[in-house]
């Protein structure tokens, strides 16, 4: 069978999802997502998510930016095209500074962006998965990816209930 | 349950360590004035002068102090020296005082709740100022002429053979009565301004509850910052900048206040660590460092925004009354003093403190406060230094001698004040506000 299966436990409350997702992970059962329609404070540690390493992707990219600018502004002015301009040397330092911050931040920012993008599967042909239309108005939805999970359907279902779930759906998608 | 009515206590090893401190100060600086007095000879004053004569001839001017074979025949250079390292101290420190206000009027006119746990942190640093108003006028009125240049008379006589037609232009604004007046106003206002704030934080303790109180302080900060963003800015033309009288820089104010903002953050910082790794302020958690953190983090990088904004333009600019100042100090011996401040004051905490994870560590957040605080002591040495010693300037005993003497004396005066008041401001409004910072 192709495609992914999905069990999705609607809640009501903040307070349910947190303690659905803190007895579940204690039992051993990894969530795939948790949405509501507004941010839940300290649910990125319940759900034991790791550090997003965005940041070091910037850092790199900003990097690259920096090496690209001062290579460039060198090569240019130093080697390929000297100019004297207001009587400094060809290949001097701090004018070269505001070009290396401009690339520096340009290329931190892009980068930031489509690493995330690519990160996030967020292309323009992306078909999002919707679990419930009604996470953006006033309920709360417990996720759990069944071919992740080595329980059955229907204990996965069950736990979902007991932790309080108003109802439990099946989403599929292929 | 965390109390809200700790107190801290200054305990005698601290008071301990700070007089420790004093005494080696007082030493070093004796040993240093000895060493200097020791070495002043009368032949290398005149090489001094024939050289200093040279670099301010670079301006296009003959100026008349170099000419006349130099001041250093009135005062003896270790007084001189003195004088300067007196005036960087009171510089520095008078910027960590009115920081501590600054911030705390800061956060009542920003409305910034995650903050309210280290508020009384903040406050008990304003109480240097009214020590730092009786030691700048003190110290300005024992050296102002080995200080600022304009302050002769002869300068402004245009019988006189040493008339200077660019001072003398510069009267209207920099001449006695309206400089001491300035001065007066600033730091007393500032002195009037954290006695008004004090009071009503305190008579929140003790009433407790309501909005009333906090409404007084935040309307007095708003009125605070107003007269801050005008005073910091002629303070830093009136004590730093006029010391090279010929030279000025419309960054000026703001490169100085923003090396004062960076210094209190990192002394704030250290004094919130310092007092955790007591055990006290237990409700100051990691997120709240990590705000500070970024505060330091960001206005360093401002520093050297504003740093550079001035090195740039008149750099590219290249007109010799403006490029003599960078001349002072990058052909010279400070010339090392120069690119370490840049270092450790911009690319050092860059770099240091760009993780996330180092602004939440209080091992990482304190050697770099540490740091950052001297690098910026360095560059009030590099902004004052060059411009009254020239070339007889250095970096020895002297200046840490009278670094540690102000510093043993301001912490204890900060400590001491902090040690009269509970800890934790237990009725204002937005503590529990604080208490809930996750970030």
């Amino acid at each position: 069978m192709s495609g992914k299966r999905f069990s999705v436990g609607i809640f009501d409350h903040e307070d349910g999802v947190k303690e659905a997702v803190k007895s579940m992970r204690g039992e051993g059962v990894k969530i795939q997502e948790v949405y509501s329609p507004y941010a839940i404070h300290g649910i990125d540690e319940m759900l034991g998510y790791k550090m997003s390493r965005l940041p070091m992707a910037s850092f790199l990219f900003g990097l690259t930016g920096t090496i690209l600018a001062l290579t460039m502004l060198y090569s240019m002015m130093g080697f390929d095209w000297p100019m004297i301009i207001g009587g400094k040397n060809f290949a001097a330092l701090p004018p070269f500074i505001p070009v290396t911050f401009e690339l520096t931040v340009l290329l931190a920012a892009f980068g930031m962006v489509f690493t995330f993008f690519v990160a996030s599967d967020l292309k323009p042909w992306a078909r999002p998965r919707m679990y419930d239309t009604r996470i953006t108005q006033d309920k709360f939805a417990v996720v759990v990816d069944l071919d992740a999970n080595s329980k059955s359907k229907d204990e996965i279902d069950t736990m979902l209930r007991n932790a309080g779930a108003s109802e439990v759906n099946a989403k599929n998608f292929n | 349950m965390t109390t809200f009515d700790e107190k801290y206590t200054f305990t005698a090893k601290t008071k301990r360590s700070l007089a420790i401190t004093l005494a080696v100060g007082i030493v070093l600086l004796v040993v240093g004035i000895f060493m200097n007095m020791g070495d002043g000879g009368h032949g290398e004053e005149h090489a001094a002068t024939a050289v200093s004569e040279q670099l301010v001839a670079s301006t296009g001017r003959v100026v008349s102090e170099a000419a006349a074979g130099g001041e250093s025949h009135e005062t003896a250079t270790w007084l001189k020296r003195l004088y300067t390292d007196l005036w960087i101290n009171n510089m520095f420190f008078v910027g960590l005082g009115v920081i501590g206000l600054f911030f705390f009027a800061l956060q009542y006119a920003a409305q910034a709740y995650w903050s309210t746990a280290m508020l009384r942190v903040a406050m008990a640093i304003g109480n240097w100022l009214p020590f730092a108003f009786l030691l700048i006028i003190g110290v300005f009125f024992v050296g102002k002429h080995d200080l600022f240049h304009w302050t002769h008379d002869y300068l402004y006589d245009p019988n006189s053979p040493d008339f200077d037609a660019i001072i003398n232009g510069k009267k209207a604004y920099l001449n006695m009565p309206f400089y001491l007046g300035r001065m007066i106003v600033f730091l007393g206002g500032w002195y009037m301004f954290f006695l008004y704030m004090k009071k009503h934080a305190l008579a929140e303790d003790i009433e407790g509850g309501g909005i009333e109180r906090w409404k007084k302080i935040r309307s007095s900060a708003a009125w605070f910052l107003v007269f801050f963003a005008v005073s910091s800015s002629m303070s830093a033309w009136d004590w730093v900048m006029s010391i090279d009288t010929h030279w000025f820089s419309t960054m000026f104010g703001w490169y100085v206040f923003s090396s004062w903002w960076v210094s209190g953050l990192a002394l704030i910082t250290l004094l919130v660590i310092f007092l955790k790794e007591q055990g006290y302020l237990s409700i100051v958690n990691e997120n709240h460092l990590h705000d500070i953190g970024k505060f330091i983090f960001g206005f360093s990088i401002f520093w050297t925004y504003l740093w550079f904004s001035q090195f740039l333009l008149i750099y590219y600019a290249n007109i010799p009354e403006e490029t003599v100042y960078f001349v002072e100090r990058l052909t010279t011996q400070y010339r090392p003093v120069f690119y370490i401040n840049i270092f450790i004051n911009f690319v050092f905490p860059f770099l240091a403190l760009m993780t996330r994870d180092s602004k939440r560590q209080m091992a990482i957040l304190k050697i770099v406060s540490v740091i950052v605080l001297a690098g910026h002591w360095l560059d009030f040495y590099l902004m004052i230094t060059p411009g009254v010693m020239k070339y007889d300037g250095g970096f020895g005993f002297m200046e840490i001698g009278t670094t540690l003497i102000y510093l043993a004396i301001f912490l204890w005066v900060v400590l001491n004040n902090l040690a009269k008041h509970p800890l934790i401001a237990k009725n204002h409004p937005t503590l529990q506000e604080s208490l809930h910072h996750h970030i």
